[in-house]
């Protein structure tokens, strides 16, 4: 029988929840509503909520300093490019993890997951010279295997999972009716997968849009991504607060769309298999 | 006739092609400065005059370090010209990471460079980094709390006199805070600040033999009073202010003081975003009369990595970006005020300049400041600010993060350096210098 919530549990509890919110969005909220004030009124303090002569000023130059577009371009590449291409890696891995699972598959998920704890600066010098040696330097193919490098512990963790909640019998079922590997993975389990992968691919497209150190340690003029231009306007020397932030808002604001659109399939994934 | 026509056709269809063959596309490494970004603007008069086409690669001033460390030690060759400071310059000059900058024009007057940016920006005699432009400290203040106060500030105070005046202008009342200095760890943040105060007084790094100094008196006498007078007089959390948080407090009319780059003077009197604008008065860096100033000496520098294959075309363009000619080019278009200050002597002698307020201030304090004979006891290094050793901007965080927690009372000054002494002579120890 379903617990009975009181009037004033569901007040505290949608305060709560308000609470949380506001606190998560107000940097966002901060760097827009920056982005439309002068230099001097970035900085006022007492700082500045709401009144105040609103300028677009900071997006003109902007736009007249950097070439938005390319760097667009480029994050939707790179950012697009590691995450299919992770799936297409991860998807065996994590099949074979979870329905033929070996002694040692505990021990290399852990494994996997412990490449994440290497802090990245630590294996600067050893990717530089692979990328000098392959040519890779300011590549955007360059950019594409390192991301899916990095994020591939958490696609083949997050694909596991939501393998594990898919009971072996009816891909058995499958094998019996004749599927082969390729067709069981590819008409069997990825249709039941897809609310799971489609959450994976929104968490590492996200993850890989906003990596910012291999991003700028990897880059020149050709394939530097958003990262790279919102890093172009914080200043040594003189206020930037106001450009930094327009330029933050234009490079956050696709990837803010595309979350606001796809939060159901998000949260549906995310929670998948949570209640059973 | 026709064959004429034809002749100079041909001749011209080849110069043309021999200058499309010539003309490179250069990829060039800066930061976000308002004069490196007005130098941008300006590119088109570059390719103009050359026909080499530019492509800027703009980072933060940290990521830029790394980014073109990395390049350099991994021969990538992202880039053929890189912005670099005063500190690296020497450095990597010897390490033959850089082009050396011979060979430069006669109308491009190389001896026209200041001599203290020339010589911080060579090694061994040789330039290795042309100055796009050069800073040196200095105390900006403001006049109508300074006559206020009653007291009137010598062209070169002491740091007695500072303590002093900002005694005097602190009105917590009102929300000014009689001075405002750095105090954000980083050895080019709240490092170089403390460094060239423990210069004046008395304080080195290091002994003749490398040994760190930082259990003699000098340097406790430098912390207790910074720390003394900050408490009283200083912003609260000075502890974590950088250059661009004191810009902030200054131009809001909430410093009485404030010590810092003479690049600094431009914002400060730029009535657009300061509001004391009309109110500020500069003077030299205060001492003890030890006979050291506490100012720096720093420049914005343009050099060639060794690894570019367009060395030539690089050149061409230093010589472009750091000339006279692109001098009078943006005092044309946006007035004396704005060219990129500190970097030629006949800047400072051009009647013009000399009216803009803060001109002759900043090369006093250029002049002032000597990078081989930083100290008042002799030491084994050049620089004033900084160790012009490779080690130096690792221990040099360090240290200043040790400091930076006894400015927020996290620790004592003997604690804080205790753990200096200790970190730097084991950094030091391990590198193969003690």
């Amino acid at each position: 029988m379903a617990r009975a919530i009181t009037p004033r549990r569901k007040i505290l509890t949608s305060g709560l929840a308000w609470a949380i919110g506001i606190l998560l969005f107000f940097p966002i909220y901060w760097t827009i509503l920056t982005s439309f004030k002068t230099e001097a009124q970035a900085i006022n303090d007492p700082p500045l909520f709401f009144f105040f002569d609103w300028t677009l000023e900071n997006y003109a130059v902007v736009q007249d300093r950097s070439d938005y577009m390319r760097f667009l371009w480029n994050s939707v590449i790179i950012a697009g490019g590691s995450t299919l291409l992770g799936i297409l890696v991860a998807v065996p891995a994590a099949w074979s993890m979870a329905f033929v699972p070996s002694k040692r598959t505990k021990d290399i998920l852990l494994w996997m997951l412990s490449t994440k704890m290497l802090p990245a600066v630590g294996v600067l010098y050893p990717i530089s010279l692979i990328f000098v040696e392959f040519n890779l330097l300011d590549t955007r193919i360059g950019l594409v295997v390192v991301l899916m490098l990095i994020n591939l512990p958490i696609i083949v963790w997050m694909l596991y999972t939501y393998f594990k909640e898919i009971p072996g019998e009816i891909l058995e079922a499958a094998r019996m009716d004749g599927a082969g590997l390729r067709e069981e993975i590819l008409y069997v389990l990825t249709p039941m997968a897809i609310p799971g992968i489609a959450s994976t691919i929104l968490l590492n497209f996200i993850l890989a849009w906003n990596e910012a150190f291999w991003t700028l340690n990897l880059t020149a003029a050709g394939a530097a991504p958003l990262t790279a231009f919102i890093a172009s306007y914080s200043s040594p020397e003189g206020l930037f607060f106001a450009k930094l932030s327009a330029a933050s808002t234009m490079a956050i604001a696709p990837i803010l769309i595309l979350g606001w659109f796809s939060q159901k399939q998000l949260v549906r994934g995310l929670t998948f298999g949570a209640v059973k | 006739m026709s064959l004429k026509r034809a002749l100079l056709a041909v001749s011209a269809m080849v110069s043309v092609a021999s200058t499309a063959a010539y003309a490179e596309t250069l990829t060039i490494a800066t930061v976000n400065n308002g004069d490196m970004i007005r130098m941008q603007g300006y590119t088109d008069d570059f390719t103009e005059k050359t026909g080499h086409t530019v492509e800027w690669v703009t980072l933060e001033e940290n990521v830029l370090r790394q980014r073109v460390t990395t390049d350099i030690t991994t021969k990538g060759g992202q880039f053929d010209i890189m912005t670099i400071g005063m500190y690296e310059t020497p450095i990597w000059g010897a390490n033959g990471w850089l082009v050396p900058l011979d060979g430069l024009s006669a109308e491009y007057d190389v001896d026209d460079i200041l001599p203290a940016m020339r010589g911080g920006l060579s090694h061994e005699g040789t330039l290795y980094a042309a100055p796009f432009y050069g800073e040196s400290s200095m105390v900006m203040y403001r006049t109508d709390l300074m006559e206020a106060a009653g007291l009137e500030m010598p062209a070169a105070p002491t740091w007695e006199f500072i303590r002093e005046a900002a005694a005097a202008m602190t009105d917590r009342g009102n929300d000014i805070n009689g001075v405002c200095l750095r105090g954000k760890a980083g050895w080019g943040e709240g490092g170089a600040f403390i460094t060239v105060t423990g210069n004046s007084f008395g304080a080195r790094w290091f002994d003749e033999d490398w040994n760190a100094q930082f259990d003699q008196p000098e340097w406790k006498a430098a912390l207790e009073f910074f720390i003394g007078m900050m408490n009283e007089y200083g912003p609260p959390g000075y502890a974590t202010n950088g250059f661009n948080e004191n810009l902030s407090l200054f131009q809001q009319g909430k410093c009485g003081m404030w010590i810092d780059a003479t690049v600094a003077a431009s914002f400060v009197t730029n009535p657009n975003d300061s509001t004391v604008a009309d109110k500020v008065g500069f003077a030299l860096a205060p001492d003890t009369g030890l006979g050291k100033r506490s100012n720096w000496l720093w420049a914005w520098a343009l050099a060639i990595p060794a690894g570019t294959q367009k060395a030539d075309a690089a050149k061409e363009f230093i010589e472009w970006a750091t000339s006279k000619d692109y001098i009078e080019l943006v005092a044309a278009n946006e007035g004396w005020a704005n060219v990129p200050p500190g970097a030629r002597t006949s800047l400072y002698a051009n009647p013009e300049y000399q009216k803009v307020p803060f001109a002759q201030m900043t090369l006093d304090s250029i002049n002032a400041a000597d990078p081989t004979d930083p100290t008042v006891k002799p030491v084994p290094y050049v620089g004033i600010q900084f160790v012009a050793i490779p080690e130096f901007a690792g221990i040099a965080t360090e240290v200043s993060q040790e400091f930076s927690a006894a400015y927020a009372g996290q620790q004592s000054v003997d604690e804080a350096l205790a753990k200096a002494q200790a970190l730097t002579n084991d950094a030091m120890e391990a590198a193969g210098y003690r």
